[in-house]
Parts: structure tokens; sequence; C-alpha cells
């Protein structure tokens, strides 16, 4: 049941964001001197090597989904690592200190597995980056939720990162900002919300994000009017 | 209709309005580029494309350029290759003189450069001029746009001296980066899709070049367009050539390359690539003017097959400007290239003339790859490396260091 008397006083302010990359410098041409620099990389590299891709250059269907995986693949040529790499979703980890441990963990248990650690040459080195996000106001506001259906498909892959991934950052229930605000309308959303939640931001590129969140959008609100 | 406007179509309009949104961060900033040539080369290309839309931007950007003698040139030649790695010594004589006609610029040059907010200076022939510009009040940021990953260490150690100075570095790609203690900024470089280089051309207009080169469009044409310069491996496109014409005969190849006024080695290494040649009739050699952009677009949009056979690359737009024409590129596996040539999507990565060759025998024989391939090349520059990515991370950049460079700027 839709709920139409709570009303959120807030309107959901759109911002747009971009990434600068910067290379750290620290670059590891073996899986231990991988997993070594990763114990007391900054953990903004951490991040980067996991969500950077999406708004970096990169080719619309990676191989693999996070550059560690794609490392292990290309350079050190062990497929079996890259398949693990691989398979780590950082979207449930709350704490990027927890994803960087559960990365060293995996390449822990290939190196104990393997009796020789390879070297790659050293144009193939892993070189660590970070990012600095730059934030700024678009000055679109929206006071209803219904408005979603029609500007979410209008959004930049800037505004879609900085809304529906790095607001798991920095929002306290560590979700998106499109359901933080509609909790403020109470209940009444709570099914958008969990279609929301259904959406895994990981596996995808910023294009098919917005394409799946519009859809979500269209389709419940859609529904509303019918209602 | 404002020249950004007209990107529009093939960018889409939240790309501009994200340009304006950031520019408007940064209204009436004033910035200079500087470089060493105005035609000839990459950088003189991105700048001439990039200086006008910033200006349209309402930052206030300049273009300025260090002249310098004979002497000059070849010592930042010498010191470009020795930072991509070849061993060579350059004669301290030569050094004073790259030192004192960086002084003799910074003269006419100061006033400008040190009332600027942001000055970029753009790879080592300038970098000097930070040191005769002491009151400056700006940020300065030193581009580099070769390959400088495996430098020769000496050579790096006397340019890391000026570079040190720099409030940050921006780099092609990561694996060139440098260890500098200011932040080392990670951006690729670009092509203008409006430029004559890159624009659409007809069917008529692309037989029409070939015809008046005296090339038959009838038969097979494999192209590499770049200066003669060995980094650039001409004599091995040629072995490669030789290697594919055994199974393709009627194959012709196209070498299209021009001068650029910084680099006195290249008739030398246009007499070599003239020798490998021989008498070969069906091996065409272009020495193009520097105004050949729509001549170059059409050999381009002509080829069948395009190779970019480098052994060292900074980036290599001449890739980019392959696949912005819907062309899968054979890539040296080397820098830049790897950015762009996606192995078996967007072309081939290859090691030696050998791998040209097969993989140029492959693509004559599956031109439907050639197609899907292109396709995938074409869509991978638009969203990554056209001008108007390279001017949002420029205006990004210029953001991110006039606001401090903190993990998270919120404006």
């Amino acid at each position: 049941m839709k709920n139409k008397e709570i009303k959120n006083s807030h309107p959901f302010i759109i911002k747009n964001c971009m990434l600068t990359t910067i290379a750290t410098g620290e670059k590891a041409e073996s899986l231990r001197e991988l997993r070594d620099k990763l114990m007391d990389i900054h953990p903004g590299s951490v991040y980067y090597h996991f969500w950077g891709g999406l708004l970096s250059p990169r080719f619309e269907e990676p191989e693999f989904n996070n550059d560690f995986a794609a490392w292990a693949y290309r350079a050190l040529r062990d497929p079996v690592l890259a398949e693990r790499l691989a398979m780590i979703d950082p979207t449930p980890f709350a704490d990027i200190e927890d994803l960087r441990q559960e990365v060293i963990e995996v390449i822990e248990e290939r190196l104990y597995e393997t009796e020789i650690v390879p070297v790659v040459k050293p144009d193939e080195a892993f070189c660590f980056i970070r990012s600095q996000i730059v934030i700024f106001d678009t000055y679109r506001r929206l006071i209803e939720p219904k408005e979603l259906a029609s500007v979410v498909p209008t959004l930049s892959g800037g505004s879609i990162f900085y809304h529906f991934i790095d607001a798991r950052r920095r929002t306290d229930e560590r979700i998106d900002d499109f359901r933080a605000w509609l909790k403020g309308f109470g209940n009444t959303y709570n099914d958008l919300c969990d279609m929301l939640a259904a959406v895994d931001p990981y596996f995808t590129t910023l294009v098919e994000l917005r394409k799946t969140l519009s859809k979500i959008f269209k389709t419940y609100f859609g529904e509303d009017e019918k209602a | 209709m404002k020249k950004l406007d007209l990107y529009t179509s093939i960018v889409g309009k939240d790309v501009i309005e994200e340009l304006h949104q950031l520019a408007g961060l940064l209204k009436g900033r004033k910035v200079v580029h500087v470089n060493s040539t105005r035609k000839g080369g990459g950088v003189a290309e991105i700048l001439r494309r990039l200086v006008p839309l910033m200006c349209e931007l309402g930052i206030k950007t300049k273009w300025k350029v260090i002249t310098g003698d004979d002497d000059f040139f070849k010592c930042t030649k010498s010191m470009h290759n020795a930072l991509q790695g070849n061993p060579i010594d350059i004669p301290e004589s030569l050094l004073r003189i790259y030192e004192k006609t960086n002084a003799q610029n910074a003269e006419v040059l100061r006033k400008e450069l040190e009332e600027a907010d942001i000055v970029f200076i753009h790879d080592p022939q300038p970098a000097p001029l930070i040191k005769f510009c002491p009151d400056r009040r700006g940020k300065w940021i030193w581009r580099c746009h070769i390959d400088i990953s495996r430098p020769q260490r000496h050579i790096w150690k006397y340019l890391r001296n000026f570079v040190v100075d720099y409030d940050a570095s921006i780099f092609s790609i990561v694996n060139f980066a440098q260890r500098l203690p200011h932040p080392l900024y990670i951006i690729p470089p670009s092509i203008d899709p409006l430029s004559e280089k890159n624009k659409d051309l007809d069917a008529k207009e692309v037989y029409s070049v070939y015809d008046g080169l005296g090339i038959d469009m009838g038969n097979p044409i494999i192209l590499q367009v770049s200066r003669f310069d060995r980094f650039k491996d001409p004599v091995g496109v040629i072995q490669s050539y030789r290697l594919v014409k055994n199974f393709t005969p009627s194959a012709q190849l196209v070498l299209a390359g021009g001068p650029a006024t910084d680099d006195p080695e290249g008739k030398v290494v246009l007499e070599e690539v003239k020798t490998a040649a021989g008498d070969n009739p069906n091996i065409h050699i272009l020495l193009l003017p520097p105004e050949s952009d729509r001549t170059i677009n059409a050999l381009q949009r002509g080829a069948d097959i395009v190779l970019q056979k480098s052994i060292k690359e900074g980036f290599g737009l001449t890739v980019t400007e392959t696949m912005w024409k819907g062309k899968p590129v054979i890539g040296g596996n080397t820098g830049g290239i790897r950015l762009q040539v996606i192995n078996h999507h967007t072309g081939f990565l290859v090691n030696t003339p050998e791998g040209a060759a097969l993989r140029a025998r492959y693509l004559l024989h599956h031109p439907e790859k050639i197609k899907e391939m292109g396709y995938k090349a074409k869509e991978f520059v638009r969203a990554n490396f056209l001008i108007t990515r390279h001017l949002r991370d420029h205006l990004t950049l210029m953001i991110s260091i006039l606001y401090g460079v903190k993990e998270r700027i919120e404006l």
C-alpha cells in the first residue's frame, strides 16, 4: 500500500562527479610483491582498482571486473588466480579494509599453492593508481519521486556513479542516494527500494546501470499512474 | 552555433552539459600551454583543438611555442630518444644550449607565465622554463606525452631537476609515471572527430586522393601513417608487407609520414626506409607536408589493413584516428597502443614483423571481422578518446589542483 501522506521536505539534489586518476608510483612485478604492496597501499587505491574502471577508459566488455584479476590473467598468466580475484564482489564490503583483506587472502592462498612465484616484465608491472573525486552540483532538483522516471535516463555517467555507487561509501546505511531519499517518504516507496536494492552495480557498466535504473523507475511510476 | 555544440550529435548532450558545468567553476582563470612546435606531431595537434574549446568555455587560454636553433632541437631529440630508452649520451655543450634556449624563451614569455593561474608545459623541450620564472603565482604542470617508463637514468636524472619544481605532472598512461614529489595525474590524449583529419569523407573523395597519389584502390592496401622515426619501425612494416605479399601478391604498402620541425632525425630514417623498400613499385613512400590532414583522413578510410607497428609509443594517436574510422588496428604491443587496441576486439597486438603479417593475412581473408572489430573500435574511441573527454579531464584536473589535491573535493 502506498502512503501518499508523508512528504520528504528535502529535495533530491542531483550532483555529478569526475574522477581524476593519480599514479601512486608504487608498482609490483610479482605476485608476492603485489601482496606486500597491497598491505600498505592507500585505501583509495584499493577502491580505485575495483570501482574506478567504471569512470575511466575501459573496454565495455572487460573479461575481468577488477584490475587485480585482469593483471593476474594478462601479466602473470595465472587464470586460476584471475578467476578467484574476479569473483570478489566489492559491493557487500562496508569497509575498504575488509575488501583489502579479502584480496590479500586470495593472493596468499595462491602463493601457498604455487611453488614458483612468477615475475613479470617491467612494462607489465601492476601500477597502483588512486583516484580523486571532484563533486559538483548540477543545480537540478527533484521534489517528487515520480520525477525520477523522466530524469534518471538523462543523467550522466558521473551522476549515476555518484548517486548509486559512491553513495555507499558515504551514507550511514551504506545504501545508494535514491533509496536514502525515498526512505524519507516513510514506507511509501518500500517496494521501489527493494527493487533498487536488487540491482547489482558491480558486474555492469554505467551505461547499462543507467538503463536498468531507468527501467525500474519507469515501470514503477508507470504502474503508479495507472493505479 | 558554438563549436562545442557541434559535438552534441557525436557524444551526447549530457557530455557537453557536463563540460559547461565544470568550466563554470573555472571561469575567468588564465591558462597558458607551452610546447615547442606549432605544426607536426601529436602535441601540436591536440593543442590546436583544445585551446579554442577552453576559450569558448570562458577560460582565458593561450598557446605559446618556444623557439630554438638546430642544436637545441638536436639536443631535445636526443633527450626524447634517451627518455624512451635509447642508450644516448648528450654532450654537456648541447645541454648548456638547451638551458640557454629556455632562458632566452623565458625572457619573452615570463610575464604571461608568471601571471597565469595554471601553466601546462608540454614535454621536455620547455621543461626548464620553470627555473626562469621565480615569481610565478599559479600552478605549473608538466605534461609528459612520451613513454618514459624505462629512461636512460642519467638523462632522466638531469631532466628531473627541472620537473621536481612543478606542482603536478601528467602522463598518458600509468606505466610511464616516474616517482616525483608531486601528484602524478594520468590523462590519455585524444582526437577531434570534427577535424580535417577525422571528419567523415565521401567515398568519391577517398578514391580521388588515392588516385591522385597513383595508388590503385582495386588492390588490397596496407597502410602505416607515422613520422619516419625508428620507434615507429617503418622497416619492420616493410618486412611484414613482404611476408603478406607471399600470400596476397596484389597487396600494396603505403607508408605515409611527414616532417616535424622538432625532429631532425627524420631524413636519416627516411633514407633507411627507401633503401629497405628498394625499387618495389607496390611500396609507396609518401612524404606529406604538414597540412595534409585531409589526405591522411582519406588514406586511413581507404586502406584495407592499418598498422601501427611501433616498438615504443607514447600514446599513438594514429591508432585512435584509424579506430574512429571504424577500422581495427594491428599495433605494436607497447605503450599507449595497449590502452587502445584490445586484443581480438578492437585490433591485434603484435610483437614482431611476423606477428603483424600473420594478423594482416587473417584480416585480409576475413573482411567480416574487419567490420565487426571496426565497429567496436569506433565505439571504444567515442567513449574514451575524443577531445571532449580530454577537455573534461583537463577541467577536472585544474579544479583539483586549484582546490587542493584531496581525495574528495565537493564544490
